[in-house]
């Protein structure tokens, strides 16, 4: 009794444990109730009731209140399909002039816009990747057809590779010195030599339009927010919600609404990297101190001057972690619409594991990673670069690069040249490494994969069969057997004690938004998974975390160790977890437990790094050993930013999660994944999409407010 | 008389959600306390005063007196809640934003009391930050931006970024800044607090002697009053934004206007603010000694030469004609007692 007074959390807390393990043995599985089959399948079944809605129709099979809430929320998926149709087919119908039939047609209002934002779209990836590989459709675009019948000579030729690579090693030199010139040769080489240039060139043009068109949307509706309140009330949901929704789902309507193609891959690729470049980008303007802009304005700054020499440089920071990002979702994203037909890469990476080619996935996956890099790293750099105001340079001095660079294009045009005449067989290797003519080491890795397999079979199996069998089908039987309302007094409970009647409210609808959709077993699988992916991923990034910080140079290693970690595409986790564990939920397991360490171990090495060095050298003035300065002060203070880190790990593990219903899972991402070869999926995806996103804001709401609590609880910020 | 180069009257600043209206209902009679029970605070309260050309004015007061304050409001960083302001005969009140960014570009220099430097330029495009602005070109700018580098001794650092330099030098880059466009108002925001006792001294002496060469007229806040003597034309000392006196530092010492004013300047050093005109007998008495002073020497100067003295000193004005006397007990009593009774 006396604990009890002492810590009234705790005894409210056990209050809540008591009454849910209450309610999850009072209430009884249905004896007609079929685990995780669709609550409301849109398949006809006589034992099915159904209820109408807006007209829409929804069936579902007939249970327990208690047990698990019906679907309400069924209808919605229909709705917004035929929303979208409707939208897309019979609104506004107006006239637009066609170019290729030279008269005016009827056509929906969306419809019209949605193809011109397309073409814009197209013609801009057409136009670099012809400079990178060559084509014609650009100067189609500009001519006609029949002109370029009529003068051949005009098709772009494309670029020697040779030139390209030297190329990005003369651009890397001069942004960020010989250490990333000597990078962007060798990989860009690599490239070439290995037979990828073709994909690499095309998931490069892809990249290029992307990141910068998100970039640029990101930071100007970031600095509109920043100017507005409206803007940013406005915006300030969708950001919290497209945070958290997995690339997938956004996948499904945009097809509908964007058609197959490079063009739609760049607008979905836009519609998930720009929501974080914009809280970022608010982020850090918010953060500029109100002294600095008072001097801009008092150096006479006019609006725009105060914006884009003032506030935006000195928010650098914060802007780069964004273009950081952005990259990031772009390459993650290359390989994601490879699902609606964007070329390159992606495509050959899926490709290979579909057929479960493993040495093939991995050169793609390599070839993905060297790019992203690359791009990520001439970025920071150019961010950085500084202005030499007194090297004395003369017109060749301060043209070399430029120079240089001609000099390059001339010797590659010679290489490429000569490499016509020398290579008689067809295929100039100075220009372009064919396909299937690069050397592959798939051959290799495919052996080697086999060779671990057929070596470690028996170990591989046991194990597989042990976390299988002994920890995972439990786990998830256990998440299953929970009443739809025990869960829900847990969530809410706890969302009450973190952060009182607010949070409590806040978590109920997101949860009941699940709980009311067809949904809810699968979402029950899905936080399983995420679940147990998140408590190794915590436990294994907090212990790497902790050992790394005892030392300077480990530190720094492990940062740099996450950065390049991160730039991985998350498609590419899937290959080695496939190459040991094959399609099983354990290799999709593995791979959300790598993704998900690399946040958990950088926010505990940044939370730890945070504590105020005053702090750390009053502790080991007053006589602390190692140990107790960690436990005492370090990981206390230390442990809101931990928490925050504990955020990131649940979002990149629920990301992962989707991702492998690609591997085989029996959760919401195998309906997403569903979704996209369904003519009516985009509701389906959408409402999937939304599921999967309020599970992570469920948590993100709890975790935060506690975190501002404990914040303010212990002073810091 | 010429025009004042600032001109203030009845300026309010008042920070709170419904502060205008606030302001009219209180009628001119604003009560820091009323309104802190609104949610209102009040940083400046009914500030009239005039500065005229080449005048430098030292503004003093404790923390969270309303000094900054009522500078960003003369500056237009922030606008006055109430009151009316004057450039050079110029409503600032009513510029419009381009008139005002003119004014800026071309009158105003400010420097500030944390820095505000923008961390991703290194000192010297710090320096030359106001006149590429303006549009000046680079070469230009970087040139005139190294002269001010090497006037407050930084030169071998231009290329350094602010978080590489200790507060001092980054107080001096922004002075440097706020001079580069050789502005004629000058607001500084106690720019000599982050240096050294010997810096500050050598700062101070250039800061005087540019003045006499440039004439500019300044705006200073400070809270050293050493500080403010040696520079001050006139002191205004401020109290919950009200601007309690405002005037020369002599008579603020002598004759302090308010009890507040009294005990701010309880410990100052009178010999160091006071002229001998200020403490001298109009009447000269019969035995006077050769030695002869002027009646506009501060006490401090010439304290020495009066105390080696037995006989009362004579005190002349500027043409030489002997004014009244100075008996040397009467300078060990204004050095060491009287302070707390005034004269
Ligand atoms: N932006 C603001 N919003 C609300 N109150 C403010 C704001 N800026 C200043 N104040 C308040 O106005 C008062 C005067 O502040 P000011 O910065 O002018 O003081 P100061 O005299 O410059 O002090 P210091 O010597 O510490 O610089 C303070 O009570 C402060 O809390
Ligand atoms: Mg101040």
């Amino acid at each position: 009794m006396e604990i009890l007074k002492k810590y009234p959390k705790l005894f409210q807390w056990l209050f809540l444990l008591v009454v849910f393990f209450a309610l999850c043995f009072a209430i009884d599985v249905p004896e007609t109730y079929k685990f995780i089959r669709g609550q409301a399948e849109f398949i006809k079944d006589p034992n099915q009731s159904a209820f109408v809605f807006l007209g829409k129709e929804v069936r579902y099979y007939a249970f327990d209140v208690f047990w698990r809430l019906p679907p309400l929320l069924g209808w919605l998926p229909i709705w917004i399909n035929d929303s979208l149709f409707f939208l897309m087919n019979d609104w506004m119908p107006m006239e637009f002039w066609n170019e290729d039939t030279q008269e005016y047609k009827t056509r929906p209002l969306v419809l019209q816009i949605t193809r011109n934002l397309t073409a814009f779209m197209t013609f801009l990836i057409e136009l670099i990747r012809e400079i990178l590989l060559g084509g014609l459709e650009t100067i189609v675009a500009f001519t006609s057809w029949d002109w370029i019948d009529a003068n051949p000579w005009a098709e772009l030729p494309g670029l020697p590779w040779t030139i390209v690579a030297a190329g990005s090693a003369i651009l890397a030199y001069k942004l960020g010195g010989k250490g990333l010139a000597i990078y962007a040769l060798l990989s860009m080489t690599y490239i070439s030599i290995f037979g990828q240039w073709k994909p690499s060139m095309q998931t490069l043009s892809f990249i290029l339009v992307a990141a910068p068109l998100s970039f640029i949307f990101g930071l100007g509706l970031g600095v509109a927010a920043f100017k507005s309140k409206r803007v940013e009330k406005a915006l300030y949901p969708i950001l919290l919600v497209m945070q958290t929704m997995p690339q997938y789902a956004v996948l499904v309507p945009a097809l509908v609404l964007f058609g197959v193609g490079d063009h739609a891959a760049v607008i979905i690729t836009m519609i998930v990297a720009v929501p974080p470049m914009i809280l970022l980008t608010l982020l850090g303007l918010r953060a500029v101190p109100p002294e600095v802009i008072e001097a801009g304005r008092m150096s006479g700054c006019n609006n725009w001057q105060l914006m884009s020499k003032v506030l935006i440089p000195t928010a650098r920071r914060d802007i780069l972690i964004g273009v950081n990002q952005v990259i990031m979702v772009c390459f993650s994203m290359a390989v994601i619409s490879a699902f609606i037909g964007a070329k390159g890469l992606g495509f050959n990476l899926l490709l290979a594991l579909n057929q479960l080619n493993i040495g093939l996935a991995l050169e793609a996956g390599l070839c993905i990673s060297l790019i992203a890099i690359l791009l990520d790293k001439m970025s920071l750099a150019w961010a950085n670069k500084q202005v030499d105001y007194f090297g004395n340079l003369n017109f060749f001095q301060r043209n070399k690069n430029s120079l240089f660079f001609g000099v390059v294009v001339i010797a590659g045009i010679l290489l490429a040249y000569f490499g016509s005449i020398y290579f008689k067989d067809g295929y100039n290797y100075l220009f372009e490494v064919p396909h299937n003519k690069g050397i592959s080491t798939a051959g290799f890795w495919n052996k080697g994969v086999d060779w671990i397999f057929d070596t470690f079979f028996v170990y591989i199996k046991a194990f597989n069969t042990w976390l299988i069998v002994d920890v995972l089908q439990p786990m998830r039987a256990l998440y299953l057997r929970m009443p739809a309302i025990a869960t829900l007094v847990l969530v809410v409970g706890a969302g009450y004690l973190i952060g009182g009647i607010r949070s409590a409210l806040v978590v109920c609808g997101l949860t009941l938004f699940i709980a009311l959709s067809p949904w809810w077993d699968r979402a029950l699988v899905t936080t399983y998974m995420a679940t147990f992916g998140v408590l190794v991923s915590c436990a294994i990034g907090f212990t790497v975390g902790t050992l790394c910080f005892q030392n300077k140079h480990s530190t720094n290693f492990m940062l740099n160790v996450c950065d390049i970690f991160q730039t991985f595409p998350s498609f590419v986790y899937l290959i080695p977890v496939m190459m040991l564990f094959g399609i099983t939920d354990t290799s999709v397991l593995i791979a959300v437990i790598v993704y998900a360490t690399i946040p958990a171990t950088r926010y505990t090495i940044e939370g730890l790094r945070s504590v105020p060095a005053g702090l750390h050298d009053a502790a080991t003035m007053s006589g602390v050993t190692k140990f107790q300065r960690l436990f005492k002060i370090e990981f206390p203070l230390a442990f809101p930013h931990m928490m925050l880190g504990l955020n990131q790990t649940i979002v990149f593990a629920l990301f992962m999660v989707i991702i492998g219903a690609f591997i085989g899972t029996e959760d919401l991402g195998q309906y997403i994944l569903k979704a996209l070869s369904d003519k009516k999926g985009a509701g389906i995806g959408l409402t999937l999409g939304i599921c999967v996103a309020f599970i992570g804001l469920i948590f993100d709401n709890l975790i935060r407010t506690w975190v501002g609590k404990r914040k303010k609880h212990l002073g810091i910020d | 008389m010429s025009e004042p180069v600032i001109k203030c009257q009845s300026v309010y600043k008042i920070f709170g959600a419904n502060a205008e209206r606030m302001l009219k209902e209180a009628n001119g009679n604003v009560d820091a306390k009323t309104f802190q029970d609104n949610g209102c605070i009040v940083g400046v309260n009914n500030a009239s005063f005039e500065v005229s050309k080449g005048e430098m004015l030292v503004v003093m007061g404790l923390s969270g007196s309303g000094k900054s304050t009522l500078l960003r409001c003369i500056s237009r960083l922030t606008d006055a809640t109430g009151g009316k302001i004057f450039i050079e005969g110029q409503d600032l009140l009513n510029l419009n934003n381009k008139e005002l960014i003119d004014l800026r570009r071309n009158k105003m220099g400010m420097v500030f009391q944390s820095f505000a430097l923008l961390p991703h330029k290194t000192v010297l495009e710090n320096i030359a930050f106001p006149l590429q602005i303006k549009g000046i070109k680079t070469e230009d700018s970087i040139n005139k931006a190294m002269d001010m580098v090497k006037l407050v001794g930084l030169d071998g650092r231009e290329n350094y970024f602010p978080r590489e330099l200790s507060g001092g030098q980054q107080q001096r880059v922004g002075i440097a800044r706020s001079l580069a466009v050789e502005p004629d108002i000058w607001f500084l925001d106690e720019p000599f607090s982050a240096l050294d006792p010997l810096i500050r001294k050598e700062m101070q002496d250039e800061f005087l002697r540019l003045q006499e060469k440039l004439q500019k007229t300044i705006m200073f806040i400070t809270h050293d009053f050493d500080e403010a003597l040696k520079l001050a034309d006139r002191i205004a000392i401020m109290k919950d934004g009200i601007i309690e006196q405002l005037d020369t530092p002599a008579n603020i010492v002598l004759k302090p206007a308010t009890e507040y004013v009294r005990k701010f300047t309880e410990e100052v050093p009178r010999e160091k603010v006071l002229l001998i005109q200020d403490v001298m007998d109009e009447k000269t008495s019969s035995d006077i000694g050769d030695l002869k002073v002027s009646k506009d020497e501060i006490i401090e100067n010439v304290a020495e030469k009066i105390l080696t003295q037995e006989k009362t000193v004579a005190v002349t004005d500027s043409k030489n004609n002997v004014v009244g006397s100075i008996n040397p007990a009467k300078i060990i009593n204004t050095v060491f007692g009287g302070r707390k009774n005034n004269n």
